[in-house]
C-alpha cells in the first residue's frame, strides 16, 4: 500500500541523510522525498511517499521516531491534501502539435513557463496520478524531459502537525 | 580556554573520571589539555581495543564509556566497536578529532567522513562546528547515550574548533525536544499483562540485556509470582544463574528446558530483549503456542519488529516492574514447573568425555574455584558459548560479551575495560585462539596499567565455531578453519610482554593450572589445550525451532531422544 508520511525535523546538517540512510538500511522502499522549510525557524517538513505492509510502515514511522532529530511523524491515513509539481519539457514540432499540447495544457490547467522554438516547459501542480496522467497525454508529442517535486502533503481541517507536548522528564 | 579545554570540562561535568584511547595529529589540543587534567587517560595499543574497553567499562558499571582517537584511520578504528556497542545497546560517548573545518571535504591528509560512516552504527552523532557548542554537545550526547534505549554517541571535533577560544558557558539546558523516551509503562497494558499472567497455565518470563539494571525487581517479581526465568546471553546474571526459578538459556546453544518452555508457554513476559533471530530461531515456528507475548521495551521499534505482540509496554524494565509488582500475585504453577524441572533434570547441560582436556570442565572449574564470583568476558565462538552455559553468572554487569554483533577479538579489552571499571573484582577473560589474536596487542595495556586480568585461552587449534558449523552442514569440509600450525605459543607471547604465562596441555593438569592462574598476583595468560573437535550442544540450527534441538553431535548418538 502507498503511504504518504509527513515528518516534522529540526534543520540540522545531515538530517536528510540520517533519513535516507534508514530507508536504505533497514530496506524501506523511498518512492518519494519532498523537503522544505516551515514556519518556524528551524524546523522542517518531510513528505515522504512510501510502500509497505502494515508492519513495514509501522517500522518505518517507529524507526523514523527513533531519530533524535525527529519532533513529529504523521502517516496520512485521514482526508489530506496532497500535490506534487512537475515540470515537462515536451517537443512541439509545428503548429498543429503546438495547439494539440495547448488543448492538454488547458485541459489540466497547467502553464507554459518556457516557449522555444521547438520546445515547450509546462508546469503542473496536482496530485501524482493527475501528474501521471498529464505525462502520458503528452507522451507522443516527445518528452524532452521531466523534472517532478515527489508529492508534499498536509492533513485537511484542523489537524495539524505539532509537536507532542513535553512528556515526563527521563 | 580553548575549546578543547572546554571539552575537558565538559566530560568531567559529566562525571567521566576515565577515557580510554589513542593519540594523533587531528586531536593533539585535547591531549595537550588532557595533560594538566584530573581525568585518567588509559592508552591502548588500536582504538579498537579503546573502544570495546569503553564498552565493557560501561556494562560493569553503569556509567557512560569514553573512548578517543584522532581522525581518519583512528577514527575509522572505532567503526567495529561502534558497530559492537550499537548493537548491545550500550552508552559510550567517542570523541574523534578531525581536520580543521577549511579543509574538511577536501580529502586532506588522515580525513575521513567519520559522522558519514558511522550514522547507521551511532545513536547519534554530531560534527561540531564552533567551540562554544562543545558544553551543549557533550552535555546532549551523554543524556543521549545513557537515557532510553542507551547506544553509542559520537563527537567529531574539527582540530581548529579544539584550538578556537572558547567564550560560551558551561551552564547549558538540554534541547531536544524530539528526544523523549517513554520510561513509564502505560498503566492499562501493565494492568492487562497482569491479568494475562493470572490467568496463564504456563508462563515464562524471558529476560534481556535491558534488564541488566533490574535485577533487583526481576528477582522480587520472579520469587512474588513464580514464575520461571529465562535470560538471554545478554541477560545473563540480570536473574541469578544459580536460583531454583532460572531455567538458563534460550536459543541456538540454550537449555533444553528454556527452549521447551519457550515452546510450550502460554504467556510470554519478555523484558528488555529484542529477539534476536539467535534466540527465537525461525520467527514463525517461535512459541507456536503463546495466545499472549507481553514485551516490554524502552524502544517502541522494538515492540512488535519481530515477533508479534499482544501487550506492548513501552518502557524502562525498573519502573515497569516495580509497577507490576504492586499487583503481582503467586501464580499456581504446580504441573508446570513438575513438566519443566522433568526436562531440567533429563537434560542438563553436559558434555560428552574424552580423554583430552575439554574447555567446558576448564570453564567449570573456574566457577567452581572462584564460586563464580568473578566478571566474565569473551571472545566470540565456541568458549563464548560454553562461557554462557558452564559459568553460572549470579550477579548483574558480571558477564560481559558480544552479543549482538558477535565480534570476535573483543575479550581482551572488554577485560580492560571491566577491570578499570571494577578494580576490586577478579575479571576472567574466557578466549579462543583465533578470538584473543584478533587484538591481543592489548596485552600491552595490561602492562602499562598493571591490570590485574586473567586471560584464559582455549586454545583448540581451530577457529571452532565455524569448524562446528562445516563439520555439521558442509560435510566436514574444514575449509581455512585451522590454526594450530601457526599459533605463537601464548605462554611465552604473555612473556614476551612480561606476563606471567602458564601453559595447561592435560587433563589431570587442570586444577593445577587454574590454581596458578588464581593464585598469582596480576595479570596472567593460561593457555589451555583443549579438544580440537569439541562441538556446542544443544544446538538449534540455523533457521530452526526448538523442536529441532540436537543434543549432541550426531555421528556420537548413542540413544534416540524423544
Ligand atoms: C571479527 C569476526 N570475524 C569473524 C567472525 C566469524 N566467527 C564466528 S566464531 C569464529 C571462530 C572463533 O574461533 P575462536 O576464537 O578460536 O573460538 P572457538 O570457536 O574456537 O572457541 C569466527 C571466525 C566473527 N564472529 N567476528
Amino acid at each position: 500500500m502507498r503511504h504518504v508520511i509527513s515528518v516534522l525535523v529540526q534543520d540540522h546538517p545531515r538530517v536528510l541523510n540520517r533519513i535516507t540512510g534508514l530507508f536504505a538500511r533497514r530496506g524501506f522502499n523511498l518512492e518519494s522525498l519532498a523537503v522544505g522549510t516551515t514556519h518556524v525557524p528551524g524546523l522542517s517538513r518531510i513528505s515522504l511517499v512510501v510502500s509497505g505492509d502494515d508492519r513495514t510502515l509501522e517500522q518505518v514511522e517507529k524507526q523514523l521516531n527513533r531519530l533524535i532529530e525527529v519532533l513529529k511523524v504523521t502517516d496520512h491515513a485521514e482526508p489530506h491534501v496532497e500535490r506534487e509539481l512537475a515540470l515537462v519539457k515536451v517537443h512541439v514540432a509545428g503548429v498543429e502539435e503546438r495547439l494539440a499540447v495547448k488543448d492538454i495544457q488547458e485541459a489540466f490547467r497547467a502553464r507554459v513557463v518556457d516557449v522555444a522554438q521547438k520546445s515547450l516547459i509546462l508546469e503542473l501542480t496536482g496530485d501524482s496520478k493527475k501528474i501521471d496522467s498529464f505525462i502520458e497525454a503528452l507522451r507522443p508529442y516527445g518528452i524532452l524531459e521531466v523534472m517532478r517535486t515527489g508529492a508534499v502533503a498536509m492533513s485537511r481541517g484542523e489537524r495539524t502537525l505539532k509537536v507532542r507536548e513535553k512528556r515526563e522528564a527521563v | 580556554m580553548k575549546g578543547a579545554e572546554a571539552l575537558l570540562k565538559a566530560l568531567e561535568r559529566e562525571g567521566v573520571e576515565v577515557i580510554f584511547g589513542h593519540p594523533g595529529g587531528a586531536i593533539m589540543p585535547v591531549y595537550d589539555a588532557l595533560y594538566d587534567s584530573g581525568i585518567r587517560h588509559i592508552l591502548v595499543r588500536h582504538e579498537q581495543g579503546g573502544v570495546h574497553a569503553a564498552t565493557a567499562y560501561a556494562r560493569a558499571s553503569g556509567k557512560v564509556g569514553v573512548v578517543m582517537a584522532t581522525s581518519g584511520p583512528g577514527a575509522l578504528n572505532l567503526v567495529t566497536g561502534l558497530a559492537d556497542a550499537y548493537m548491545d545497546s550500550t552508552p559510550v560517548v567517542a570523541i574523534t578529532g578531525n581536520v580543521p573545518r577549511s579543509l574538511i571535504g577536501t580529502d586532506a591528509f588522515q580525513e575521513a567522513d567519520v559522522t558519514g560512516v558511522t550514522m547507521p552504527i551511532t545513536k547519534h552523532n554530531y560534527l561540531v562546528q564552533e567551540a562554544n557548542d562543545i558544553p551543549g554537545v557533550v552535555r546532549e550526547a551523554f543524556h543521549i547515550a545513557s537515557s532510553g534505549r542507551p547506544g553509542p554517541v559520537l563527537i567529531d571535533l574539527p582540530k581548529d574548533v579544539q584550538l578556537a577560544e572558547f567564550t560560551g558557558t558551561f551552564d547549558v539546558e538540554l534541547d531536544l525536544p524530539g528526544y523523549k523516551p517513554t520510561t513509564r509503562g502505560h498503566p492499562k497494558q501493565i494492568e492487562r499483562a497482569l491479568e494475562a499472567l493470572e490467568k496463564a497455565e504456563r508462563p515464562i518470563l524471558m529476560v534481556g540485556g535491558g534488564a541488566q539494571h533490574a535485577h533487583g525487581e526481576l528477582l522480587a517479581f520472579a520469587e512474588r509470582t513464580g514464575i520461571p526465568v529465562i535470560t538471554t546471553l545478554m541477560g545473563l546474571g540480570a536473574f541469578p544463574g544459580n536460583h531454583p526459578l532460572w531455567l538458563g538459556m534460550p536459543g541456538m546453544h540454550g537449555t533444553v528446558a528454556a527452549n521447551r518452555a519457550i515452546h510450550h508457554a502460554d504467556v510470554i513476559l519478555a523484558i528488555g530483549l529484542r529477539f534476536d533471530d539467535r534466540v527465537t530461531g525461525k520467527v514463525s515456528r517461535f512459541a507456536p503456542h503463546a495466545h499472549t507475548i507481553i514485551h516490554v521495551d524502552i524502544d517502541p521499534a522494538e515492540i512488535g519488529k519481530l515477533v508479534r505482540t499482544h501487550i506492548p509496554i513501552v518502557g524502562d524494565a525498573r519502573f515497569v516492574l516495580r509497577e507490576m509488582l504492586k499487583g503481582a500475585k503467586p501464580l499456581k504453577l504446580a504441573s508446570w514447573w513438575r513438566q519443566l524441572e522433568e526436562w531440567r533434570t533429563r537434560y542438563p547441560l553436559r558434555w560428552k568425555p574424552r580423554p583430552h582436556l575439554q574447555s567446558q570442565e576448564v570453564i567449570k572449574a573456574f566457577a567452581e574455584a572462584t564460586g563464580g564470583h568473578a566478571i566474565v568476558t569473551t571472545g566470540v565462538g565456541q568458549h563464548q558459548m560454553f562461557a554462557a552455559q558452564f559459568f553460572p553468572v549470579t550477579r548483574p554487569r558480571s558477564f560481559i560479551t558480544s552479543g549482538g554483533l558477535g565480534t570476535m577479538g573483543v575479550g581482551l579489552p572488554f577485560a580492560i575495560g571491566a577491570k578499570v571499571a571494577r578494580p576490586e573484582e577478579l575479571v576472567i577473560d574466557f578466549d579462543g585462539d583465533g578470538s584473543f589474536q584478533m587484538t591481543l596487542q592489548e596485552l600491552a595495556t595490561l602492562v602499562k596499567y598493571k591490570l590485574d586480568v586473567k586471560v584464559v585461552v582455549l586454545n583448540n587449534g581451530y577457529l571452532g565455531m565455524v569448524r562446528q558449523w562445516q563439520d555439521l552442514f558442509h560435510a566436514r569440509r574444514y575449509s581455512e578453519v585451522y590454526l594450530a600450525d601457526s599459533n605463537p605459543d601464548f605462554a611465552r607471547l604473555a612473556e614476551a610482554y612480561g606476563i606471567k604465562g602458564v601453559r595447561v596441555e592435560r587433563k589431570e593438569d587442570l586444577m593445577k593450572g587454574v590454581e596458578a592462574v588464581l593464585s598469582t598476583d596480576g595479570p596472567v595468560v593460561a593457555e589451555f589445550k583443549v579438544y580440537h573437535e569439541e562441538g556446542v550442544f544443544p544446538m538449534i540450527p540455523a533457521g530452526g525451532a526448538a523442536e529441532d534441538m540436537i543434543l549432541e553431535h550426531p555421528a556420537e548418538r548413542e540413544e534416540v531422544e524423544a
